[in-house]
């Protein structure tokens, strides 16, 4: 199958052209965040306080990476489950950011704020993270320093690779795969 | 005979095991991988299947471990009842063993102190425990480690003494549905029937043990394991939930004697990594 090449800032006629089940490459920069970064952005945001790091514009990947090695650019970096951030999901497309990444599936509460801010979520490889690792060029905390493995890592990546999971028109890739076999 | 065992080399083969799985897969396994995508059709699923083998090459090429989620270690301990243990308390050796390794070999630290309050305890420890008297003077030391993703999608129901295979089998089939791409498929999924609630879904973790290609030694649970494996497979899931043929790598059945009046059935999902290990002493 083909791979699609894409680079951040990702732009909104890129996404318009996705299609769920699309396979990409993205090179350029993704902000992790996981369940405790998310809450913090949402404590940070009831108190009226400034965000540690702009997310206009961004990529979320959603990623807890394990410590690298000396030498290494990065530790194992794979994808964590998705549905545990779809309560944020509101709240950080309001934010401006406009893709996820991350692995299995969103509420639908979640799959009509893509269509509606025109965004798209991917999932990558889940158990993969020792591939993807080497995916990653770049890799340093920028917020949460505290969080370790849960703080706001940028990171650079190159030709990492995605599936388009949900694209802007709603269409899911796991529904199509459970529907095409006459299941639920 | 009796034997003595010394916590140090407890803690030494403890190490050995944690270092050996989350950097290594073993054979059988990389067999199962080539297998499943020489079969697969989907195309995104068939993508999948060579990352995941690649995966294997580079975690045990350059000691990056398998996956980020180091798992929670989950240690199972047969200890033989003419076996002294001698050296520090058992259980504090193991955490020690377990905190070292995670510490040494660059693991990410999963495990929260308090289930509410949420603070990381630095050590990936505790290490969760489960000791069984055995006969014999030797002492089994198998160890897991499980991802949160795979572990949230565990089920259990207490089925009606009479109810019937089918519908055993449908709730299976139903729970691998309901958790589709979530616990990384394709899975190993271990299953625990009868006993206590307790001991069932014990039991779905436990079956996770038996050696990968191997079935239940009872053909009555040999068949239902093939008949369990072919139905998931057809459900379309796939490689990470995006559509094909593998959606279990294997499935494994625990039995264990029940009350006349309860039939419990426990689904304990692990990733396609099945990062397990044993040690004899």
């Amino acid at each position: 199958m083909e791979w699609k090449r894409i680079y951040t800032p990702i732009d909104d006629n890129v996404i318009k052209n996705l299609r769920c089940g699309d396979l990409c490459l993205i090179t350029g920069r993704v902000l992790t965040a996981r369940d405790k970064a998310h809450e913090r952005i949402e404590q940070l945001i009831a108190s009226n306080e400034k965000l540690p790091v702009e997310l206009n514009g961004e990529i979320i990947y959603y990623s807890g990476p394990s410590p690298a090695k000396p030498g290494f650019v990065s530790g194992s970096a794979g994808p964590t489950t998705s549905s545990r951030m779809d309560t944020y999901s509101k709240m950080m497309f309001n934010i401006g950011i406009k893709a996820m990444i991350g692995k299995g599936k969103r509420d639908n509460f979640t799959k009509e704020l893509i269509k509606e801010y025109k965004a798209v979520y991917f999932s990558s490889f889940g158990g993969a993270g020792a591939y993807l690792s080497r995916k990653i060029k770049s890799s340093k905390i920028i917020a949460f320093e505290d969080l370790g493995s849960e703080a706001i890592h940028e990171l650079i990546l190159e030709d990492f690779p995605v599936v388009t999971a949900i694209d802007i028109y709603g269409e899911d890739i796991y529904e199509h795969a459970v529907q095409r076999y006459g299941g639920i | 005979m009796k034997k003595t065992i010394h916590t140090d080399e407890i803690k030494k083969s403890i190490a050995e095991i944690i270092e050996n799985i989350n950097f290594t897969a073993p054979d059988e396994i990389k067999k199962l991988f080539q297998d499943m995508k020489s079969r697969e059709s989907g195309s995104a699923a068939r993508e999948t299947l060579q990352i995941l083998t690649e995966n294997i090459e580079i975690a045990e090429k350059d000691s990056i471990p398998l996956c980020q989620d180091c798992g929670s270690v989950i240690i199972f301990l047969s200890i033989g009842q003419d076996v002294e243990i001698t050296g520090e308390y058992l259980y504090d050796a193991v955490n020690h063993s377990v905190s070292d390794a995670y510490n040494r070999l660059y693991l990410r630290k999963s495990i929260a102190a308090d289930p509410l309050r949420r603070k990381n305890t630095g050590t990936n420890t505790p290490a969760f425990i489960h000791a069984d008297i055995v006969s014999g003077n030797s002492l089994i030391i198998d160890i897991m480690l499980k991802g949160g993703g795979s572990e949230n999608m565990s089920a259990v129901k207490m089925f009606l003494p009479t109810d019937s295979e089918d519908k055993i089998t449908d709730f299976i089939e139903e729970a691998v549905i309901s958790a589709g791409p979530n616990p990384c498929p394709p899975i190993f999924l271990g299953i625990g029937i009868g006993g206590t609630a307790d001991v069932a879904m014990l039991n779905s973790k436990k079956a996770l043990l038996r050696y990968p290609l191997e079935h239940n030694p009872d053909p009555f649970y040999r068949d239902l394991e093939i008949k369990i494996f072919n139905r998931i497979n057809k459900t379309g899931i796939g490689p990470m939930g995006f559509g094909g043929d593998n959606t279990a790598a294997g499935v494994y059945i625990k039995e264990a004697p029940a009350h006349i009046a309860s039939l419990p059935v426990a689904l304990n999902l692990n990733c396609h990594s099945l990062r397990k290990g044993r040690i004899i002493l």
